[in-house]
């Protein structure tokens, strides 16, 4: 069986492949095209109830809210996407060099990473969007830079134990060099860890970028985004709750895609419990 | 079904055609097995033959999804495959029948003192005062021969080495007098002295209150010692059951013979060198470690892990070094191939010292040693395929195109007894014996002169081992190389090395050619190490159990060095023909 098919065999994998899936759709289909124009406003059409114009109705500039919602979720999907490469690239090549090479440089890093951690992410984020400014490239900087020390320690860490494993003192004897040892060695040997947590990182950006928006410091209105959807809902939300509870719901359904998808990834990828049950164990 | 009047004629446990399934995988099938009250049996098989399974399944803990899916088992009057309660269960066990298991550094709670756990049981299953408990359980302690019991019971587990961990399993185990004894592989994880003095005890111990055993192990020559009978497992079917001298003597099934030939090793052919200048000349290596001492507020302690070992190997010449764990002879490899560095000593390569000869000089030189590492589960790349992993034997060697390179890969894995399209599968797909092939291709592949094997037959079965040693001699005849053979089972060594080091703490006690150290061990350590290896060989009638009798040596023991107290004063003599043994000196005993 390939791996996918394993993957998608699990109940968890194929819901969570599913959701993601759909999420994926709906935001890429949202770039290049929407019912509606999402920025236009009709003030005659305000708060209109769901019907056969408007599958989910008009907000308070009678915008139409499906339209939102789609360009919303290529907006935060893309900053989700986007603000993925930093933390990866940069941490793979931080934790790897920190965790094979080891020596002041490793000690130093790590005491610079451990203080960042004893802040929670979205802190430091907020506190780096209030010196950027609010706008999309803000929020995808900030959230890279709360999300490298996650990585720089998953890979360090990954680099730590594979080091230990004979195959690499087998390079080491043949004669290769210390960098060959890690790239080809070493790294992809890595990669299982690193892919999980990149997927369950998307999860935690998409809702890093919403908290932003709707405290107002991430995607500048009249932008969509799922976060500032939410935000300019808040004040009719009691007059208006389906306003509120639609973009509520996108972040949830890709959240829990996210996760569960993430799930069934660390359980395929981890050779620890891959090799459970198996019959070979016994 | 809880009838628990004994049948005099029923044996203690009976075994009726047990079947364990995983799923749908049988791994146990069509077992009948009975043990009588007091008997030792020992249950002989490789990984995988289902052996410790049976032991579960006695117990009734089975790791899941395993089930026992056909059969009985009945242990003194109580049906255990169908038992009237979980209770009854669980009060069979540690009460009438206890488990020893192979790990002794997870078995105890590191958190627990040793006397808390040690009552633990006895509160549970007796209603004995806690003063008559703890008498009791010193009592077990003394027997197991622990010296000073009354002191060890507010000790925790760390403060013990792994032998007197299980000698203290052993006695916690034996001190409710269970009926039945399952000792799952209990000494497989300790040195070969240790391991007979483990089980020296837990035999008297046995024997003594009348406990029957289950003695589960992989190795036939160990066991065999102890067994009043001996049960051959192969792949989850019982193959042969007989009385122990029976069954060595006159082995009825094919695998009990093929298991028998593989512990005797047949007769030792050591692969001696070309005369001429070494090939590998260490001189006066030391290595030193530090160990952090307590959070590193008094520093660093030095630990000396070798000291001024000073060996030379010839060229096509199989040198074994040789001593238990901790000894530092993997150490000693390690420092050779600068994966560890050295502390003192220099290591010469073909004449040229490898830390002055200039950094070009000592990589073309380094590239003429290779290494075949113990594990061969960690030693190969799980992400890389078969036939990439041996060609990267070749990725310093100029000149040679990727097609040619792929076709010495294939050639390699042919030569070490593998089949050309293993080159694109990956290692997770192979056995432990196939792997350990692998790794001796991607050795040998670049036609090294030296090759330095840690432990490279320790991880595998015994009937493997057989084959891997064959195979090294073969490959020796046809490229040549020599070999540093690191080993902790001198008949081992015995099988390929012409000459042996032995080890003990990190200094050579005894240097010698094999032969003359197999017929007259001097220094004590040596002979201890001998005398611990069980060994069978061919007697009067057929395969039975070697006693080795050590020739009398000349000379009180207090004249040797005695490594576990460094700061005697030291030197190795020469007693004649190579044969070298490390005194106490005496020049300097006297100051």
């Amino acid at each position: 069986m390939t791996f996918v098919s394993r993957l998608l065999g699990k109940t968890n994998g194929l819901i969570g492949a599913v959701m993601l899936g759909l999420v994926l759709v709906v935001a890429f289909l949202g770039a290049v095209w929407t019912p509606y124009d999402p920025l236009k406003s009709d003030l005659l059409n305000r708060f209109a109830a769901p019907g056969l114009a408007h599958p989910f109705g008009t907000d308070m500039f009678g915008r139409d809210v499906l339209s939102r919602l789609m360009r919303g979720a290529w907006v935060s999907v893309s900053i989700g996407l986007s603000t993925l490469v930093i933390p990866v690239v940069l941490g793979t090549v931080l934790g790897a060099a920190a965790g094979y090479f080891r020596g002041w440089f490793d000690r130093l890093l790590m005491m610079v990473l451990d203080a960042l951690m004893a802040f929670p992410g979205l802190l430091i984020a907020l506190g780096l969007m209030a010196v950027i400014g609010a706008n999309r490239y803000g929020v995808i900087l900030a959230l890279s830079f709360a999300y490298l020390p996650a990585v720089t320690r998953v890979v360090r860490g990954s680099v730590l134990s594979i080091s230990q494993n004979e195959f690499v003192e087998a390079s080491a004897v043949m004669g290769n060099s210390r960098l060959y040892t890690l790239i080809v060695h070493i790294l992809p040997n890595c990669l299982a860890p690193l892919i999980v947590l990149s997927t369950m990182m998307f999860g935690w950006v998409l809702l890093a970028e919403s908290a932003l928006s709707f405290l107002g410091l991430g995607v500048p209105p009249p932008e969509p985004s799922w976060g500032n959807i939410l935000s300019e809902a808040k004040a009719h939300l009691m007059r208006y709750p389906l306003l509120g509870l639609l973009p509520g719901i996108c972040i949830s359904i890709a959240l829990l895609g996210v996760n569960l998808l993430g799930d069934a990834l660390r359980d395929e990828l981890d050779p620890k419990s891959a090799s459970a049950p198996s019959k070979e164990a016994i | 079904m809880g009838n628990t009047t004994t049948d005099p004629r029923e044996p203690l446990l009976r075994i009726d055609d047990l079947e364990i399934s995983f799923g749908s995988a049988s791994v146990v099938r069509g077992v009948d097995l009975s043990l009588n009250e007091g008997e030792i049996l020992a249950l002989v098989g490789e990984s995988g033959s289902g052996k410790s399974m049976i032991g579960r399944s006695i117990l009734g803990l089975l790791p899941t999804p395993g089930r026992v899916s056909r059969g009985r088992i009945r242990f003194a009057g109580h049906e255990i495959t169908a038992p009237s309660s979980p209770e009854e269960l669980r009060l069979l066990r540690g009460r009438s029948i206890g488990l020893i298991f192979q790990e002794p550094l997870s078995s105890l709670n590191p958190t627990m003192r040793i006397g808390e756990q040690m009552f633990e049981a006895m509160r549970l299953h007796t209603d004995l005062s806690e003063a008559q408990i703890r008498d009791r359980a010193i009592e077990m302690l003394r027997q197991v021969r622990l010296d000073r019991p009354e002191t060890l019971l507010n000790r925790y587990p760390h403060e013990f080495s792994g032998g007197m961990r299980q000698r203290i399993m052993i006695a916690s185990v034996m001190m409710l007098k269970p009926r039945l004894l399952i000792a799952d592989e209990p000494t497989t994880a300790l040195d070969a002295v240790v391991q007979r003095e483990v089980l020296d005890i837990m035999e008297d111990v046995a024997r003594a209150s009348g406990t029957a055993v289950i003695l589960i192990s992989h190795d036939l020559a160990v066991v065999a010692r102890y067994a009043d009978r001996i049960a051959v497992m192969e792949k989850g079917d019982l193959v042969e059951t007989g009385a122990t001298r029976t069954v060595l003597a006159r082995p009825a099934h094919d695998y009990t013979r093929r298991l028998l030939a593989a512990a005797q090793l047949g007769t030792p052919s050591p692969v001696s060198g070309r005369p001429g200048a070494a090939l590998l000349k260490v001189d006066n290596l030391s290595v030193d470690f530090a160990e952090k001492t307590f959070l590193g507020l008094f520093g660093k302690r030095v630990h000396h892990a070798v000291r001024d070992v000073s060996l030379t190997v010839a060229p096509g010449e199989f040198v074994g070094l040789v001593g238990e764990s901790g000894s530092g002879k993997s150490t000693i490899g390690r420092a050779v191939c600068n994966l560890t560095p050295k502390a003192g000593g220099t290591v010469s390569f073909d004449g040229r010292d490898l830390d002055t000869c200039g950094a070009g000089e000592e990589q073309r030189l380094r590239r003429r040693i290779r290494v075949v590492f113990q594990d061969p589960f960690s030693s190969l790349n799980p992400r890389m395929r078969i036939g990439r992993i041996v060609r990267e034997g070749l990725r310093h060697e100029p000149g040679l195109s990727a097609a040619e390179r792929q076709k010495a890969a294939e050639d390699m894995l042919e030569a070490v007894g593998l089949s050309r399209d293993m080159a694109g599968r990956f290692p997770h797909a192979l056995s432990g014996g196939q792997r350990q092939r692998v790794a001796i291709a991607r050795a040998l592949i670049a036609k090294p002169d030296l090759i330095i094997a840690d432990e490279p037959v320790s991880a595998l079965d015994v009937t493997i081992q057989a084959q891997i040693l064959a195979l090294l001699k073969r490959l020796q005849a046809e490229y040549g190389f020599a070999c540093l053979f690191i080993s902790h089972d001198l008949h081992i060594v015995e099988q390929l090395c012409a000459r042996l080091y032995v080890l003990h703490k990190g200094r050579l006690v005894e240097e010698a050619p094999t032969p003359a150290i197999f017929a007259a061990p001097r220094h004590p350590y040596t002979r201890r190490l001998m005398s611990a290896s069980p060994r069978l060989e061919q007697g009067d009638d057929g395969l039975q159990l070697a006693e080795t009798e050590l020739p009398e040596i000349g000379g009180a023991e207090a004249d040797y060095y005695d490594a576990t107290r460094p700061e005697d004063p030291y030197r190795l003599i020469d007693t004649g023909q190579g044969h070298h043994v490390a005194l106490r000196s005496e020049e300097r005993r006297a100051g």
